[in-house]
């Protein structure tokens, strides 16, 4: 017996998902929102996942199916920090926790670029996400992605060397 | 595991989104997997736990969740079981992997055969109301989806031979041996069986 049903996809045990993906899914968040509200964004995103799970029709790309859930938490994220009077960037660096005094300074920069830059760049470098797989999460063509990532990069480099 | 993964596994059960949490325990027949719905015991198994789950998430739901808690009931009764301090298994079944009225009326009838006596396949048969299916009765038995809890192990074969066992004769004998097993009599029935013989 496999895990075959009627839909014909055969979904693994999600606790496969959990063994196999949570670092990666966690290392992402980390990168995208900042270590504090990664936590938040970790639960939501496999709590949705959960929830969507039964009904997926396509079980070829998990990591990458988990990653898009993730990345839109983190937007979640970004949005509700824009409507907050109190920017948490700021906040943070007073309130200094040492994991997040450890948190690579590059990370934060990319959070500073407009939103689909920042994505496609957190998506291809914390997540690992190759450019159809970025294309698919924030809703445009493999080429447009890669621009995104140049872009992004561009912008960072800028700031930087500055 | 984590805080993390423990809080994430806390709120999928609040939420409903946990439809099968299973943990692993050791026991003097091997490493058992077991499973439980929200209804109760789903699956007690001796195979390799990766192929359960799997099983599982293709018959019941693919959300699959190590989640002990769940089944620390079962998990200290199983205790007690082995070590000879519970004759009774009080825990809430969940029959969604017998597929059939005879197999489930087969089972049913199983879970209760007292701690310590045997019956024969042909006596499971008859119990189900279909005295002449009694290789049915023992395919029923074979593919007891919660063994050592429901006792599939107390039914041998009429002349007392061990006849089959899903976890292997040994276990069988074992678990056997452990009730110091000896051939059921019921107040309605005289017949009387043989010795137990491997």
């Amino acid at each position: 017996m496999s895990g075959r049903r009627s839909s014909g996809v055969t979904l693994p045990p999600f606790q496969t998902l959990l063994d196999e993906h949570a670092d990666t899914v966690l290392r992402y968040l980390r990168a995208a929102v900042g270590t504090n509200e990664a936590e938040d964004c970790f639960q939501e995103t496999f709590l949705s996942a959960l929830r969507a799970y039964p009904k997926l029709r396509d079980a070829s790309n998990l990591r990458g199916w988990l990653l898009t859930i993730a990345h839109r938490k983190a937007l979640d994220a970004h949005r509700a920090r824009g409507r907050r009077p109190v920017p948490v960037e700021q906040v943070a660096e007073v309130a200094v926790t040492d994991d997040r005094r450890a948190e690579p300074a590059l990370w934060r920069a990319v959070r500073r670029l407009p939103a689909k830059q920042r994505s496609a760049v957190f998506l291809r470098f914390a997540a690992d996400l190759d450019y159809v797989q970025i294309g698919q999460a924030i809703g445009c063509s493999d080429a447009a992605a890669r621009q995104n990532v140049r872009a992004g990069l561009a912008q960072i480099r800028k700031g930087w060397a500055r | 595991m984590t805080d993390r993964i423990a809080t994430l596994i806390a709120r999928a059960e609040q939420e409903g989104l946990l439809d099968v949490a299973y943990a692993t325990v050791d026991s003097p027949v091997g490493m058992l997997t077991l499973a439980a719905t929200p209804k109760g015991l789903v699956r007690v198994s001796y195979s390799d736990t990766d192929r359960v789950l799997e099983e599982l998430a293709g018959e019941i739901s693919p959300r699959v969740l190590a989640a002990p808690a769940r089944l620390d009931g079962v998990r200290r009764e199983l205790d007690e079981y082995f070590s000879g301090r519970r004759r009774d298994f009080d825990v809430a079944i969940d029959w969604s992997l017998v597929h059939t009225p005879f197999r489930r009326a087969v089972l049913e009838r199983t879970a209760r055969i007292p701690y310590g006596q045997t019956a024969t396949y042909r006596d499971m048969a008859e119990a189900a109301g279909n005295r002449a299916a009694v290789r049915a009765a023992g395919t029923a038995l074979g593919a007891n989806p919660i063994p050592v809890v429901v006792p599939c192990h107390r039914v041998l074969r009429s002349g007392g031979d061990m006849g089959q066992y899903a976890g292997g004769v040994e276990r069988k004998r074992y678990l056997l041996e452990l009730e110091q097993a000896r051939p059921w009599t019921r107040v309605s029935d005289t017949r009387v069986h043989p010795p137990l013989r491997g």
